[in-house]
C-alpha cells in the first residue's frame, strides 16, 4: 500500500499539486486519470521519487519514503518497477539483456538464473522469440511488453504505469492493460497507472483517482464513475461522442 | 551568473559520481566496452591525423630554418619536440573532443529524453555514476595510449616525407630525432593527456545528463559538449604547460 499525505508542488511559485491525500492500495490496479495538464505526471514523479514533493509526505507499506536520502531509498527502489510511457528501454541492450539488467545490478544470481528469470517473465508478457532482437527491432507493443517484463524480473512490490497504451491500436491497448492488471492480481501487486483513456478506466480500474487542476477531485471505482454527479468528471468522462451514445 | 551555475552543477555531479557503485563488476564491464567505443574507434582518425601533420610540420620547420647558422639536426629536433609537447597531447586531444565528445553528449543525451535514465534512477541505481565514471575512466586509460601511438605515427610523417621529398636527408632525421631525448617530455605529454581526458569525458558528460526537453536538445547538449571541452582543453593547456615546464 502506498499512502501519500497533503502533498503538494509548485513550478515558479506555479502550483500544480494542490494538497493530495489519497491511498493505492494492494494488488489492486489504481488509476490516476484527469485532462492534460492536471498534474498525474508530477504525482506520479513525486511518487516514485524523480521529482521531490514541496510538503507532505509519501510512504510505502509503513516507510516513509519523503523522509529518506538517497541510500535509505534503496531498499525501496529494489521493489519498485516503473513502465514508462516511451518504454525506455536501453537501446545499447537485446530485449533479454534489458530484463536481465536489473537481476544483473541488484543480485547474485547466476548468468543461467538470469536467463531463466528473464524468459519466464518474457513469456509472462506473451512475448516468444524476441529474446535476441535489439529495441530498435521491436514495434510499439511489443516495447511495452518488454519494458513490463522489465518492471517485474525483480519481482516488485509496486508497479507504476505512465499512460501504458498510448500510441497503441485498441485491441493491442486493451492487452497491455490487461496485462498489468493480470500482473497486479497475480503478484500481489501495488499497482499506480496514469492514463485519460476511458477504455482503460472501464476495463482495469479497481480503483480510479480523478485529478482536476491539480486537486484530488473525486474517487471511486470504474462501477461508479459512470453514476457521479460530479460535474468535471463527467465532462471528462462523456468527452467523446462514444461514451455519450453508450450513455443513452 | 550562469556560468557560476554550471560550474557548482558540474562539481555537484562530480561529487555524485564518486558514490558507491551499486556492483563494481557491472563497472569494470562497462569500463572495458567504453575504450573500445571511445577509444579503438578513435584509432584510425588518430593515425591518418598524426602521420600528416608530422608530414606538414618537418616540411614547414624544414622551409624556415634554412640558415646557415642553425645546425643541422634542427630540423628533426624542432619536428619531435612540437610532436611531443603540443601537438600529439593538444591537437588529438581537440580532436577527440570533437569525435568523443560528442558522442558522449549524445548518448547520454538521447538516454535522458527517453527517459532511460529516469528508469536507471528508478531501479535505485546511480546513472550519472553508472553512465559517466566508466567513460571518464576509459578515455583516462585509453587516450594517453591514443597519443603515444599519435607520437610515434607524427614522428614516422617527417621521416616519410624525409624519405620521399628529401627536404632533411634520412640520416640528418634520424640523428636529430634522437639527439638529447627526455623521457620526461613523454610523460608531460602523458599527464596533460590524462587531465584533457578527463575535461571531455565528464564535461561532455555533464551536457549529456542535463539535457532536457527534446531530440533537438540533444544536438544543442552535443554542440555545447565540444566547444566546451575544447575551450577548457586550451585553458588546462596554458595553466599546465605553465606547471609543468618551468
Ligand atoms: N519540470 C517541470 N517544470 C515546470 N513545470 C512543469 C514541470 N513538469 C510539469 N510541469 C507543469 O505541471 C503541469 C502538469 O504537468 P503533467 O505532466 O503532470 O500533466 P499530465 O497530467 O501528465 O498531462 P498529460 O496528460 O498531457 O500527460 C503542467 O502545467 C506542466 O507545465
Ligand atoms: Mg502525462
Amino acid at each position: 500500500m502506498i499512502r501519500v499525505e497533503n502533498v503538494w508542488k509548485s513550478f515558479d511559485e506555479q502550483p500544480v499539486l494542490k494538497d493530495i491525500s489519497l491511498t493505492f492500495e494492494r494488488g489492486k490496479t489504481n488509476l490516476i486519470i484527469g485532462k492534460s495538464g492536471s498534474g498525474k505526471n508530477v504525482l506520479m514523479k513525486c511518487l516514485v521519487g524523480l521529482l521531490e514533493a514541496d510538503r507532505g509526505r509519501i510512504v510505502y507499506g509503513d516507510l516513509d519514503f519523503s523522509a529518506m536520502g538517497y541510500r535509505q531509498r534503496r531498499v525501496i527502489r529494489k521493489e519498485l518497477g516503473m513502465l514508462f510511457q516511451g518504454a525506455a528501454l536501453f537501446d545499447s541492450m537485446s530485449v533479454t539483456d534489458n530484463v536481465m539488467f536489473p537481476l544483473s545490478m541488484f543480485t547474485t544470481m547466476s548468468r543461467k538464473e538470469k536467463e531463466m528469470r528473464a524468459a519466464f517473465c518474457l513469456e509472462r508478457v506473451n512475448l516468444h522469440g524476441a529474446d535476441h532482437l535489439q529495441p530498435s527491432e521491436l514495434s510499439g507493443g511489443m516495447k511495452k511488453r518488454v519494458a513490463i517484463a522489465r518492471a517485474i524480473s525483480i519481482s516488485p512490490k509496486y508497479l507504476f504505469c505512465d499512460e501504458p497504451n498510448s500510441g497503441l491500436d485498441p485491441p493491442t491497448a486493451i492487452l497491455i492493460d490487461k496485462l498489468i492488471s493480470e500482473i497486479t492480481e497475480e503478484f500481489n501487486i501495488t499497482t499506480v497507472v496514469n492514463t485519460h483513456d476511458m477504455n482503460s478506466v472501464m476495463e482495469i480500474g479497481d480503483k480510479v483517482v480523478y485529478i482536476y487542476l491539480g486537486e484530488l477531485w473525486w474517487v471511486g471505482s470504474r462501477h461508479e464513475i459512470l453514476h457521479t454527479g460530479n460535474k468535471e468528471l463527467n465532462d471528462f468522462v462523456y468527452a467523446t461522442e462514444l461514451m455519450r451514445t453508450l450513455k443513452k | 551568473m550562469k556560468l557560476l551555475y554550471h560550474i557548482g552543477r558540474y562539481f555537484i555531479l562530480m561529487g555524485i559520481l564518486l558514490r558507491r557503485p551499486e556492483k563494481a563488476s557491472m563497472y569494470r564491464r562497462k569500463i572495458v566496452v567504453e575504450m573500445d567505443l571511445l577509444g579503438l574507434e578513435s584509432l584510425g582518425i588518430v593515425a591518418i591525423i598524426s602521420v600528416f601533420m608530422g608530414a606538414v610540420v618537418t616540411i614547414q620547420t624544414a622551409f624556415n630554418t634554412d640558415h646557415p647558422l642553425l645546425p643541422i639536426y634542427a630540423v628533426g629536433f624542432a619536428t619531435r619536440q612540437a610532436i611531443i609537447l603540443e601537438f600529439s597531447p593538444t591537437i588529438i586531444s581537440l580532436i577527440l573532443a570533437g569525435k568523443v565528445g560528442s558522442r558522449i553528449a549524445s548518448e547520454i543525451g538521447t538516454m535522458r529524453v527517453t527517459e532511460q535514465i529516469d528508469a536507471l534512477e528508478i531501479m535505485g541505481v546511480n546513472a550519472a555514476g553508472y553512465l559517466i565514471l566508466p567513460k571518464i575512466i576509459a578515455s583516462m586509460i585509453i587516450n594517453p595510449a591514443l597519443v603515444v601511438i599519435s607520437i610515434f605515427l607524427g614522428i614516422f610523417g617527417g621521416w616519410m616525407v624525409s624519405a620521399a621529398t628529401g627536404v632533411v636527408s634520412l640520416h640528418n632525421y634520424i640523428y636529430s630525432i634522437l639527439f638529447e631525448f627526455s623521457s620526461y617530455d613523454v610523460m608531460y605529454a602523458i599527464i596533460k593527456t590524462v587531465v584533457f581526458a578527463f575535461i571531455i569525458a565528464s564535461v561532455s558528460g555533464y551536457f549529456g545528463f542535463y539535457t532536457r526537453g527534446s531530440a533537438l536538445e540533444v544536438g544543442n547538449a552535443s554542440t555545447k559538449a565540444v566547444v566546451f571541452s575544447s575551450i577548457y582543453i586550451i585553458l588546462f593547456n596554458l595553466i599546465l604547460t605553465q606547471l609543468l615546464l618551468i
